[in-house]
């Protein structure tokens, strides 16, 4: 009786101090899991209010602790059980025993991926962040930067990727790059004869109307920066330059495009699962995708007839990195699964499971030999794995925020009121 | 190692003597833990949502700014979107209570007063056995049901009619339908339960008096059965009010729950989305209040 009347004010206690370091907002730094070697080093004595300007890297790797616990985007984390070519899971543990443990819990938005670091702590060790949520983790002093020297394969990694603004702050390295794609334009091949080569197919009414309720977008507040992509291009009198830093007048224009394309769309996607169940159906027929959805559905039996195509104005696209948290309860073994995640036979696996160009381009050379099921020839040279001009075309998500970042200074529209805007958008 | 041994069931003897002798006191320590539960994790959170309803965000830093202010209050009722969104949620719970009870009632009264006992078990496990499947295998089963060339819409076209996927397929209508459809039992159970109070004196002493099936109904079934009617719509009205999932999966609509979800996560406003929550709160309360006048807890 006394034992579990003890159990319960145990726990009690546990979902009170759970509840008040969310309250809080701010990482104590007397969080128990940390204090283990040697992420010890990670933890910040004070939540700074924005990127911290001194930090004491990770810089050594301990033992394992036996286990791992991951928040990941679907697709990032597979053990044979989807397709059973495709498994890193298990190699890991063979190489990893002190890792022997590895489970996954799968985000579908970057909302979803932040919420659950943020209100998690010690319950996951690591994430694989985009840039619309990696930034905000680094701001919030969710996650520890790392000496790149723990990581054996980070010298091979794409130049451009080594320390890019999304994860690298104030020169400190937040986690490492994994992988970048662009959010490209899929259709029916059974239902468009003519292959689409604009977002026109999306945006513009005129198109529209001979599918109306086929058209599918994604439920994100992100969307919104594909809207001003297309305006970009479309309308230049508006004079976007870079579609998540956007005046008052550029982000009410692209709002009204996306009320102008709300009665098109007959489903806001929420899940690749969601996209996948409505292009199988024929529910929705043409609109933005990850390559993973269109890889997915290709590779059904009997294979659904989509195809997905870079339009002409260019793509919004994500650019993911694996980040420790400072909370971690295992946090050796994520510096391991970090490490593990940019070896070229992981890379490659990775890329070629997902559908997203490796940031370790050493990895080519197995793709480009590869006899799995997703295989594609030249695989590296059609995700222009290291093709920089490529990839500075590509508007990476990232967290809109009031300092433009150029001459019209704190001018733009921060992230608040993208979402305000979209929950006005979807009525 | 021999004395504390021979001491403890001396030493509990004298406390449950004690406890005898002090039956406040024993309950109290019985009700302690329950009840410190109930009030620390089910008022606190309240508590919690209720003070962050009145706090702010700082949208520079991200940071919650705890000082009082109507701000959040202020953008519900400015901003029209957030009206129709509460507007959208309570119709559509009122219509999936309404239709919900009026499927419920003949299910429940057959099981109560018609059906051999064999048929009412039968009955009552079919209606039970659903509860135990998982609310998100229900739903997606439901999408593939009203998909595109899906069970129906092949159904429908066998009998010469083709416009069945542009009626429902993803929208609001095929919400309603599966919400009337996931809460249908918690409709059930309670007017079944209400129905069966019912002493079959009753009806006799009104056929006695010359009233036929139509009066009977009207004027001892359901005036007897209404508490149970209002406890059952408390569930299905709730229920629908708070969901999120089933706009999300099955409609392209936003209810007062997607919004709330919305709020949180990179934006990180828990304040608007802890205002926002306490409309359907405010709704809630409204209703229990009008429940309580039609006797719905009465019999508790």
């Amino acid at each position: 009786m006394s034992q579990r009347k003890g159990l319960i004010s145990a726990a009690i206690v546990a979902i009170l101090a759970a509840a008040c370091s969310s309250t809080s907002a701010s990482p104590a730094a007397s969080n128990g899991p940390a204090s283990q070697a040697p992420a010890s080093q990670a933890v910040a004595s004070e939540p700074p209010a924005s990127a911290p300007a001194s930090e004491t890297p990770v810089a050594t790797i301990g033992p394992g602790e036996g286990e791992l616990n991951l928040v990941a985007w679907a697709g990032y984390v597979e053990d044979g059980s989807n397709v059973k070519e495709y498994d890193w899971v298990h190699p890991f543990i063979a190489a990893n025993p002190d890792c022997s443990k590895v489970t996954v819990k799968t985000a579908d938005t970057s909302d979803d991926m932040y919420t659950l670091m943020a209100q998690g702590h010690g319950t996951y060790d690591g994430v694989s962040a985009s840039g619309d949520a990696s930034n905000r983790l680094i701001d919030r002093a969710e996650v520890a930067p790392i000496d790149p020297a723990v990581i054996p394969d980070f010298k091979d990694l794409t130049p451009f990727l080594q320390s890019p603004a999304n994860n690298t702050v104030n020169g400190f390295h937040y986690g490492v790059s994994h992988g970048w794609g662009g959010n490209t334009l899929m259709y029916r091949t059974d239902k468009f004869p003519t292959p689409p080569t604009s977002w026109d197919a999306v945006f513009d009414p005129a198109k529209m109307s001979a599918y109306k309720g086929k058209v599918t977008a994604y439920n994100g507040t992100i969307y919104i920066a594909d809207a001003a992509l297309y305006l970009k291009t479309h309308k230049p009198e508006l004079g976007i330059t870079d579609p998540y830093e956007l005046t008052q007048e550029q982000f009410d224009a692209a709002i009204a495009l996306l009320k102008e394309q709300r009665p098109f769309v007959g489903k806001y996607w929420i899940s690749y699962a969601d996209e996948d169940a409505n292009f199988e159906s024929g529910a929705s027929t043409i609109g933005t995708t990850w390559q993973y959805q269109t890889n997915a559905l290709k590779g059904e039996n009997p294979p659904i007839p989509v195809e997905a195509i870079v339009p002409t104005e260019g793509m919004t696209g994500w650019s993911d990195t694996w980040m420790l948290s400072r909370y971690a309860k295992h946090p050796n073994c994520m510096l391991k699964w970090m490490a593990w995640m940019v070896t070229p036979e992981t890379q490659a696996q990775v890329a070629e499971n997902f559908g997203e160009a490796p940031a370790n381009p050493k990895a080519c050379a197995i793709l480009n030999t590869s006899t799995k099921p997703y295989a594609i020839p030249n695989f590296c040279d059609a995700y222009h794995v290291t093709d920089e001009a490529f990839y500075n075309a590509i508007a990476f998500w990232k967290t809109p925020v009031r300092d433009c970042g150029d001459a019209r200074g704190n001018t733009c529209v921060p992230y608040d009121q993208w979402l305000a805007a979209y929950t006005d958008v979807k009525g | 190692m021999t004395t504390p041994e021979l001491a403890r069931p001396r030493g509990n003897r004298r406390i449950f003597g004690w406890l005898h002798r002090h039956p406040r006191v024993k309950l109290g320590a019985l009700l302690v833990v329950p009840a410190g539960w109930f009030g620390v994790i089910y008022f606190g959170s309240l508590a919690l949502l209720f003070a962050y309803a009145f706090w702010s965000l700082d949208p520079q830093t991200g940071e919650v700014v705890k000082q009082f202010t109507l701000a959040n209050f202020q953008r519900i009722l400015e901003k029209p979107v957030y009206g129709t969104i509460v507007i959208r949620t309570v119709a559509v719970a009122a219509i999936v209570t309404v239709v919900d009870a009026l499927i419920a009632f003949p299910i429940a009264y057959y099981m109560a007063r018609v059906a051999s006992p064999r048929r009412r078990a039968l009955l009552f496990m079919s209606i039970l056995l659903p509860l135990w499947a998982s609310y998100l295998v229900k739903t997606y089963a439901w999408r593939i049901l009203l998909a595109p060339n899906g069970p129906f819409d092949w159904g429908f076209k066998l009998f010469g009619f083709d416009g069945f996927s542009d009626i429902f397929g993803i929208s609001d209508l095929s919400m309603t339908v599966v919400f009337i459809y996931i809460w249908l039992p918690y409709m059930i159970l309670p007017i079944y339960a209400g129905l069966e109070r019912i002493p079959n004196s009753y009806l006799e002493a009104s056929a006695d008096l010359g009233a036929k099936g139509g009066p009977t109904f009207r004027r001892v079934v359901l005036p007897l059965a209404m508490p149970a009617l209002v406890a059952g719509s408390i569930f299905t009205f709730s229920l629908t009010l708070g969901d999120y999932i089933i706009p999300a999966l099955v409609s392209n609509t936003q209810f007062i729950g997607n919004v709330v979800f919305a709020s949180q996560g990179v934006a990180g406003d828990i304040p608007f989305a802890a205002a926002y929550s306490l409309v359907p709160v405010g709704i809630m309360a409204i209703y229990l209040l009008v429940a309580r006048h039609f006797g719905a807890f009465d019999e508790l």
